[in-house]
């Protein structure tokens, strides 16, 4: 192998043409050598600029240095030190635009592979049976955690290790968020990875009670006047899904990008055993051009169809990360873009047969800075399909803000937050990730479950 | 893990559940529905609560089988568990959270279909307790497949049972028995609630509008999450699509749109034939579950 230089050390990843037909994870990661050599990369700078770009602050240099020394406990530990989901992160962190954009190494030539160096360390820590530390003397404060997605796992992780007894209510029958019902295990693997990660979060001493709907099942006033919770974080993520209004959106075969990945990931619908049902047609559409887009694109492609991404702006807006659109194409899935669909055009028995569409062109900045794409007259066309994936956005589930008292949410039903200690508008009430800020990342999820998790350990002092 | 404390055959198709789920069971409310999981390669099935009770924290279920996980859970006993059990979901009845004095003033007509006599009775239960006797309608296939009568009975004011093949009480439709009611007896009703198929449901609207007797109906479309996440829940209700698992699952009967709900419901009827298929083959439906155009129509 080349001396380690301007360029990063290549990762392999399974075949296009192979990976099309399974759900197995596309990149392989780094071997010992491959890791130690692009470790060696590093310049283990003094002022390390990569470190500000992420936001739970791991101390990069740190871990690299134990790595090239092929130190893995200690790279492991490092890195546990300030995140509770490093094999998570390091898959599908956006590393490009977080720390990776920051690094020196950047400035002339490939930034270090962070993220990658980061998900092989996790994963080997995870084969040699090693975890996180859990020497913390339990308190007594008793503080609860809703949702268990990156924020709630984030917040409930460093509150344990301060010695807080910490419980995570979950709507759904299995933890993890986002990371369980939507991102699917092509990217990231759910038994390996992120059950794994979970149990070290447990390890710490947090207890995870699922199918418990806050604001249905018990409310927050109940957990603090009845349970004797003396704060709660709010990591209730941003579910809801959204949909165009056009004509047709009811027909058979319209599903919203949460439905078609919950039935695939979460109820695992691609395996034989499995009594979920899941729509399997020959041809799908795809509406949207985020992550969220290119995961319902790629497992609608492992599903066996022909699979074209439907998107209003054009290819340099695309919002999902570059990678992943650089892999859709590579696994065969079609672009149609600077078009918005109008109409989905069913058969006699309701069936979507195609989705008609009008083409679009860049106008004006909107306030989003983005050109604002605008329809061009006259070229409505039919595209033949018989599903239709809505893959729009998100915006938070209102429920929680509606069932507890005094609790403020803004114009987007998004809850109100302090950036920096997570604090709502009311009392013990803190509150991070999508549904503070609407969909986000992981890391930003993260990141904000941590300084909650710091703001919560403050409040609890100052009333002890 | 949730307890099946215990266990009813109702009809080689129907079988009730008394669920330990003390969560549940604190705050749930008739109209409220729960979803169940029995094993880690089930379904997540929606199913109404049928009763409760709070200081044993037990929730009632009655349960039709209808495919693999349904029929999977007709095979599990007392003392057996369920993997997973979450709620209450949805909206509770009107009825209970409206002004009592206010529902006390109306003669209430509740009309249920074949299983929909299940989540018709806590309801039909609860006014009981608060003075309010309401009248009754219940339709089934046939004799075998009335069911809870006896409970219905404690609980009604007049109960009238009707079946398509006349093999018990009388023969005919729901309907008939609402036309008979109101235009023989001379009945006058404020109020319909109407739990059943979905096509059960849609002829009852069309007989109480000519009769002007606001109707509400419980829809049970196609569910995933059951919290408002997933979207396969949405029907058209006036000229608003709403989630049938958040803002209902009761509705403005005369505002369904009833043809489309149940065509959404056919979407996965060959995928869901293939799992049945690899359980165990022969006549397990019955009707009246709203998944086929046959049962009480
Ligand atoms: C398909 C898809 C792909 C994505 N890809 C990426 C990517 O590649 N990289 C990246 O950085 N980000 C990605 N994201 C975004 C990222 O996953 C989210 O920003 C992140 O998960 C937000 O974390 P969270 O903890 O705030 O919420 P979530 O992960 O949404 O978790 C919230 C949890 O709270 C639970 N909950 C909600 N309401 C209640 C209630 N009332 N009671 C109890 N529990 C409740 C939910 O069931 C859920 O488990 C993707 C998102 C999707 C949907
Ligand atoms: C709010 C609500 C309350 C309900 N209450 C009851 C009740 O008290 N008792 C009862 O026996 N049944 C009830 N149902 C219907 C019950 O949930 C379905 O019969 C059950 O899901 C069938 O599951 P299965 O795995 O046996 O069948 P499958 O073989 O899996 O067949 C059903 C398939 O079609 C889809 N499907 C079709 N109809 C439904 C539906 N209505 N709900 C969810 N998925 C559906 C599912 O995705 C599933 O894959 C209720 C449904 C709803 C939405
Ligand atoms: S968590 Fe994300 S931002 Fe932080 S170092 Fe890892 S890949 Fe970079
Ligand atoms: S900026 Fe780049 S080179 Fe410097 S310490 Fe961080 S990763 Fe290493
Ligand atoms: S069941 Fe998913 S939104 Fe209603």
């Amino acid at each position: 192998m080349a001396a380690p230089g301007f360029e990063r050390v290549p990762i392999s990843e399974q075949e296009a043409s192979v990976r099309a037909k399974n759900f197995d994870e596309v990149c392989l990661g780094y071997t010992e050598e491959e890791a130690v050599l692009e470790a060696s990369r590093c310049l283990n700078c003094k002022n390390p600029r990569c470190v500000q770009g992420c936001p739970v602050n791991i101390d990069i240099p740190g871990f690299i240095m134990a790595l090239k020394e092929q130190n893995f406990k200690g790279a492991y530990d490092k890195i546990s030190e300030s995140s509770a989901l490093p094999a998570v992160c390091g898959r599908v962190c956006p590393q490009e635009t977080q720390c990776e954009a920051l690094c020196i190494r950047g400035v002339k030539g490939d930034a270090v592979s962070i993220g990658k160096l980061e998900r092989y360390t996790a994963d080997r820590a995870r084969e040699e049976g090693i975890k996180p530390h859990t020497d913390c003397a339990p308190n007594g404060h008793k503080i609860a955690v809703i949702g268990s997605g990156p924020a709630g796992l984030t917040c409930a992780g460093d509150l344990a290790r301060l010695g807080y007894d910490v419980t995570i209510f979950e709507a759904l029958h299995e933890a993890g968020g986002v990371l369980t019902y939507g991102i699917p295990e092509f990217r990231l693997p759910k038994d390996t990875v992120v059950a794994a990660e979970i149990e070290n979060v447990k390890a710490l001493g947090v207890k995870i009670e699922t199918n418990v709907v806050i604001g249905k099942s018990v409310t927050i006033d109940e957990l603090m006047e009845d349970e004797g919770f003396e704060a709660v974080f709010i990591g209730s993520g941003a579910g809801l899904p959204m949909f165009m209004k056009i004509p047709g959106e009811n027909a058979k075969g319209v599903f919203s990008a949460n439905e078609y990945l919950t039935r695939n990931n979460l109820m695992k619908a691609f395996r034989e055993d499995s009594d979920t049902p899941i729509f399997r047609p020959a041809k799908v559409a795809v509406v949207g051009g985020g992550n969220v887009a290119m995961d319902a694109a790629r497992t609608a492609l492992r599903l066996g169809a022909e699979v074209t991404i439907v998107y209003r702006r054009s290819e340099a807006e695309l919002p999902a990360r570059v990678e992943e659109v650089h892999h859709a194409k590579e696994e065969g899935i079609k672009f149609e873009l600077l078009t918005n669909p109008v109409e989905i055009l069913e058969d006699d028995d309701h069936n979507v047969r195609a989705m008609k569409c009008i083409r679009m062109e860049l106008g004006e900045p909107d306030a989003s800075g983005r050109r604002r794409p605008v329809p061009v007259e006259g070229s409505e066309f039919e595209l033949e399909t018989n599903a239709v994936i809505m893959a729009l956005g998100t915006s938070p589930n209102p429920l929680i803000a509606s069932t507890t008292e005094g609790l403020d949410t803004n114009k987007w039903k998004c809850i109100v937050a302090s950036e920096e200690n997570g604090q709502t508008s009311k009392e013990g009430v803190f509150a991070g990730g999508d549904a503070v800020t609407g969909a986000a990342t992981v890391i930003l999820a993260m990141g904000a479950g941590k300084a909650a998790a710091k703001g919560i350990d403050e409040y609890i002092k100052s009333k002890n | 893990m949730y307890l099946i404390k215990k266990k009813r055959v109702l009809h080689d198709s129907i079988f009730l559940m008394d669920i330990v789920a003390p969560r549940v069971a604190k705050y749930c409310q008739p109209g409220q529905f729960v979803i169940v999981r029995i094993d880690e390669m089930g379904e997540r099935v929606p199913l109404t609560v049928c009763d409760y009770n709070r200081e044993e924290g037990t929730v009632t279920i009655v349960v039709q089988t209808i495919g693999a996980s349904t029929l999977r859970m007709k095979e599990l006993n007392e003392g057996e568990y369920l993997h997973d059990f979450v709620g209450p979901l949805g909206q509770p009845s009107e009825l209970i959270t409206d002004d009592i004095e206010e529902v006390k003033k109306k003669k209430i007509l509740f009309v249920a279909g074949g299983l929909g006599t299940a989540p018709v009775y806590p309801q039909v239960k609860w006014l009981h307790e608060h003075g309010i006797d309401a009248d009754v309608i219940v339709g089934a296939k046939n004799k075998d497949l009335v069911i809870l009568e006896e409970e219905m009975k404690a609980v009604a004011g007049n109960l009238y049972i009707t079946t398509d093949d006349g093999s018990y009480v009388r023969k005919g439709l729901v309907t008939e028995v609402i036309a008979d009611l109101v235009e023989k007896e001379g009945k006058k009703y404020d109020l319909c609630v109407s739990i059943g198929p979905m096509i059960m449901m849609k002829f009852c609207t069309l007989t109480t509008k000519k009769y002007n007797i606001p109707t509400i109906v419980s829809m049970n479309p196609i569910m995933v999450d059951g919290t408002g996440m997933c979207g396969a829940c949405r029907l058209t209700v006036g000229d608003e699509v709403k989630f049938a698992c958040i803002d209902g699952p009761e509705f403005d009967g005369f505002k369904v749109n009833f043809d489309e709900a149940m065509e959404r419901m056919k979407l996965y009827r060959t995928e869901e034939g293939r799992a049945m298929l690899k359980l165990k083959e022969g006549d397990t439906h019955h009707g009246g579950c709203g998944h086929c155009d046959g049962g009480d129509k």
